[in-house]
């Protein structure tokens, strides 16, 4: 599955599994969640106050816009939290 | 320097200022309200938004009842949204004696013609599912409510300004005194003479009845306000507790807001702050009620000044000195719900010298012969 | 009597300087992070496991940032460093010190210091256009960060868009890096940069890297269009092309499936906000800032301010003003001074901000724009309150002032704060009541700084 993001530098770390929207995925150690999600999808949350989606927008922990939620409910702010094995994350999206 | 010559001047642009404004207007009075900094910008603009009878001191219950009534029109008066909604307003009880108080309440209010609805644990959890297991009953207000506060003192000024008053923003009162047979209004940038005087100076309503030789004493009252990310809707009511430490209630935009505890207030600047620890303490006592809320975010703190009287009602009547003064201030963090009867009331004092609203409890005179400050404390019931 | 507790908030280039000087003196700083890694965004170092040889990841500015990471590494010791936590409230504390509300790896904690050094960066400037809330928008310092923190690009066809030293930079970053660039497009004219070449002639090579490139052409496959007007990016459920006019009036559409985009910096002021800072409105930027003297400090006597926090001038006065508002504390302290030191950098800081004048000029801040913003266009994209909304609260609802707006429209109140629609707003709330932008005021802040969860965390 093709996402926003584009990862222009193969390096080592290993391999980190989670879920989006209950699929499977997999990042690097060393992938900020944010950019664990868009290299597979194109979106990370729905808007609460009309239609459409968000993908973030600063990447530097000021906007506040890529908050995303785990199933387990937790919410994080994605540009800032380095993703983690076995993050299930929920999109709400009907992206694919 | 500006100069006007009005029949009623209003020292202070809160909601019961501007609401008195407003009905002064539809009698027919000339009227210039003069505001420190924009109307509806102090306690009136940045208090929790409770429309709330239950919980009241039974002396304010009158009042309470005669405004929940303008409340249900106030959209449609002001031509905006106010935001208010009848989600009703339940108090919780997280003991035994607490049930015991909301009990003894609820005979009293009674009387007062508010129906509250006794809830045991059982008929609590049915209708809120979500609430934690502190909780052991409540008391419901059906009536009861919520409002936008931002946005209902501005919206009394601007319909205030439409019918004609002058609606003097930045304009912090100086002086005022008694003149012949009537009043000269020192404010920056403006000066007023008027037959009438209302003084509805919030925390500074102690200072200007002080320039007519009357005592009331008022503190500076700073409620401490958090609030969340918008959240999926959850909490349907309006929601306050026994002792008063917490209360919260959650926006048609899905926000909720929460506060309890006091902030820090400096008199002198007119500014009020949050207080860290009583934001994490007042978000702690949230979790307490509604666990299901451990992972929302909050974004936003804020506080206002407002005036606390020692007896926690307010002061709402003529002066006992100066004749053609009235009073209106010290709603001591709760006079938001009350605000729009305040000015009728009001405009009832100013044109006929009476109210149709039993208002011996308030008189100023109560507090002849107060000696000193006091020093507000003890929490803030919703 | 103890040693004063000396807090630095930020751990980008001015405060580290300030660590350093703070940490010769034997004062062991406490250095709050909100990052992981020390070097702040402009030097932003991949995670463990993720690195990169510098040159690849910082190009130009590689030596700067090998040299900076290097001396965060070796402050270690000497400071107090609290990584990956975040200022979230200052309030003054009795006598004269501060207590910093922190939320970090665990949990909330109180942290009292008797000075405070306030280094707490810039973020993007952002004016609204058609399309720039579709997933796939980005600001231009979030693809640089993309590429120096993580070795990727925002997207594979990357259309770029701005008006700062900023947009040549990363656009020669990313084609370096082997990204697709499939249009840079600056919205100043390119008569500002002209008519600032002289000046801008003498500025060192790291502070102008981005004109240089402009001048240089050094993009030689994808030359900056400069002047270029009515930028909308295109798509229904995200970005598809990118549509443009250029000097001369011709429509344009690049097909691309992201787009980074920002008019400038903006200050990163809320701690000094909240700790009661005096502010002042900044002509040439166009925005509020800290009050800041030349020696750093600012309008509180325990408070100390460096860097694009309280005035843009980028990394490299940031460094300089972090060394000297460090020894201006010093010598508050009753330390001995080093005056030909403090010379030295005053001569340096003097010259430069000579430098970064010419680069305002060659840049300024395209607030004129603000007028071809449609009526629907979101502005706050966190509340989604729209153009239209701001200009009939401006004229049908008295507001006046930024705060008012902010309560009766919601303009700024959801989770940024207004960080990201603050200027947008009031330039459009200014041009709408027609007044100069310094008389509408600037969204006061307010604790949280950035959100903090309701259950402490584990």
């Amino acid at each position: 599955m093709s996402g926003l993001f584009h990862r222009l530098a193969t390096r080592p770390g290993a391999a980190i599994p989670f879920t989006i929207d209950g699929m499977s995925a997999e990042a690097r150690a060393g992938d900020l969640l944010i950019a664990a999600i868009l290299l597979h999808r194109h979106s990370l949350r729905r808007f609460e106050f009309g239609s459409g989606e968000r993908a973030g927008y600063c990447l530097m922990g000021a906007c506040q816009d890529c908050w995303v939620t785990l199933a387990d409910g937790r919410r994080l702010r994605a540009c800032t939290t380095p993703v983690e094995p076995g993050m299930a994350v929920i999109t709400g999206g009907g992206d694919a | 320097m500006q100069r006007l010559t009005v029949d009623v001047a209003i020292i202070g642009g809160g909601t019961a200022a501007c609401a008195a404004a407003v009905a002064l207007r539809e009698a027919g009075l000339t009227v210039a309200v003069l505001e420190k900094r924009l109307c509806g910008g102090g306690a009136s603009g940045v208090n929790f938004g409770g429309v709330r009878q239950q919980g009241r001191d039974l002396a304010e219950l009158p009042l309470s009842r005669r405004s929940r009534v303008l409340w249900d029109g106030l959209s449609a008066k002001l031509s905006e949204d106010v935001g208010f909604e009848a989600t009703g307003h339940i108090k919780l009880a997280r003991s035994e004696s607490d049930m015991a108080v909301l009990e003894a309440y609820a005979r009293d209010a009674a009387g007062h013609g508010l129906d509250l609805q006794l809830l045991g644990p059982n008929a609590l959890r049915a209708e809120m599912p979500w609430l934690g297991p502190a909780v052991v009953g409540a008391s419901l207000s059906p009536t009861d409510g919520q409002a936008n506060p931002r946005v209902v003192g501005p919206a009394f000024a601007r319909l205030a300004r439409r019918l004609g008053a002058e609606v003097c923003e930045h304009a912090p009162v100086r002086h005022a005194a008694r003149d012949g047979a009537g009043f000269t209004i020192e404010a920056e940038g403006v000066s007023v003479r008027s037959r009438h005087l209302v003084n509805a100076a919030g925390a500074y309503g102690g200072t200007v009845a002080g320039w007519f030789g009357e005592a009331a004493p008022v503190a500076p009252l700073a409620p401490n306000m958090v609030v969340t990310e918008p959240l999926a809707p959850l909490v349907t009511r309006s929601i306050g507790v026994v002792g008063g430490d917490v209360y919260l209630r959650q926006t048609r935009r899905g926000n909720v807001v929460l506060g309890g505890g006091r902030g820090t207030a400096d008199i002198a600047d007119g500014l009020a702050r949050p207080v860290a620890a009583t934001s994490l303490g007042a978000m702690g006592k949230t979790l307490t009620l509604i666990p299901d809320l451990a992972h929302a975010q909050v974004i936003r703190s804020w506080s206002g000044l407002d005036g606390e009287m020692p007896d926690h009602i307010p002061v709402i009547g003529p002066s006992g000195t100066t004749p053609g003064l009235v009073h209106a201030f010290g709603f001591s963090g709760h006079g938001f719900q009350l605000g729009p009867v305040v000015g009728e009331i009001l405009a009832e004092l100013v044109t006929t010298g009476r109210s149709a609203s039993p208002l011996h409890p308030f008189r100023i005179e109560r507090f002849a012969g107060w000696r000193g400050p006091f020093r507000s404390e003890g929490e803030i019931e919703h | 009597m103890p040693e004063p507790r000396v807090a630095i908030v930020g751990a980008g280039p001015a405060g580290l300087r300030a660590a350093q000087v703070l940490a010769e003196a034997s004062l062991r700083p406490l250095l709050v992070d909100e990052g992981h890694r020390a070097g702040g965004q402009i030097y932003r170092r991949p995670p463990p496991g993720a690195e990169r040889p510098a040159a690849a990841l910082y190009g130009f500015e590689a030596g700067r940032a090998q040299a900076l990471h290097d001396l965060a590494d070796a402050l270690a010791p000497r400071v107090d460093y609290r990584p990956g936590t975040t200022v979230w409230g200052i309030a003054p504390r009795d006598p004269d010190g501060f207590d910093l509300e922190c939320l970090g790896p665990d949990g909330h904690g109180r942290i009292a210091a008797d000075r405070l050094v306030l280094a707490t960066g810039a973020m993007d400037r952002t004016l609204p256009f058609p399309g720039w809330t579709l997933p796939g928008v980005f600001t231009l310092g979030a693809a640089q960060i993309a590429l120096k923190a993580q070795g990727m690009a925002i997207g594979r066809r990357v259309a770029l868009v701005g008006a700062g030293p900023l947009l040549p930079l990363v656009a020669h970053q990313y084609a370096k890096a082997g990204a697709t660039v499939v249009a840079v497009l600056d919205v100043t004219p390119l008569a500002a940069k002209v008519k600032a070449a002289p000046r801008l002639a003498a500025v060192p090579a790291t502070l102008a890297k981005g004109v240089w490139y402009t001048m240089r052409g050094a993009l030689r496959r994808q030359p900056v269009r400069s002047g270029v007007r009515a930028i909308a990016v295109e798509g229904a459920a995200r970005v598809e092309a990118l549509a443009f006019e250029d000097a001369a009036g011709r429509r344009h559409r690049v097909a691309c499936d992201a787009v980074g985009a920002s008019f400038g910096l903006r200050s990163e002021a809320q701690a000094a906000d909240l700790a009661g800072c005096r502010f002042a409105f900044e002509p040439v930027t166009r925005q509020w800032q800290p009050e800041r003297s030349g020696q750093g400090r600012s309008s509180l006597p325990h408070v100390y301010l460096a860097g694009d926090g309280s005035g843009i001038g980028g990394a490299d006065v940031a460094e300089l003003q972090g060394e000297r508002t460090a020894l201006t504390l010093l010598a508050d302290l009753g330390r001995p001074r080093d005056p030909a030191r403090e010379a030295h950098l005053d001569r340096r800081l003097a010259r430069q901000a000579g430098f970064r004048a010419a680069l305002e000029a060659a840049y300024p801040y395209p607030h004129h724009l603000v007028e071809g913003i449609a009526d629907d266009e979101i502005v706050c994209r966190c509340e989604g309150i729209t153009a239209g909304a701001i200009r009939r609260t401006a004229t049908e609802r008295d507001a006046s002032e930024m705060n008012r707006l902010k309560a009766l429209t919601r303009t700024g109140m959801g989770r940024c704060q207004g960080r990201v629609c603050g200027h947008a707003a009031a330039e459009i709330l200014a041009r709408t009541l027609d007044v100069p932008v310094e008389t509408v005021g600037r969204l006061r802040g307010q604790a949280p700084i950035k959100p903090i969860p309701l259950r402490e965390p584990a």
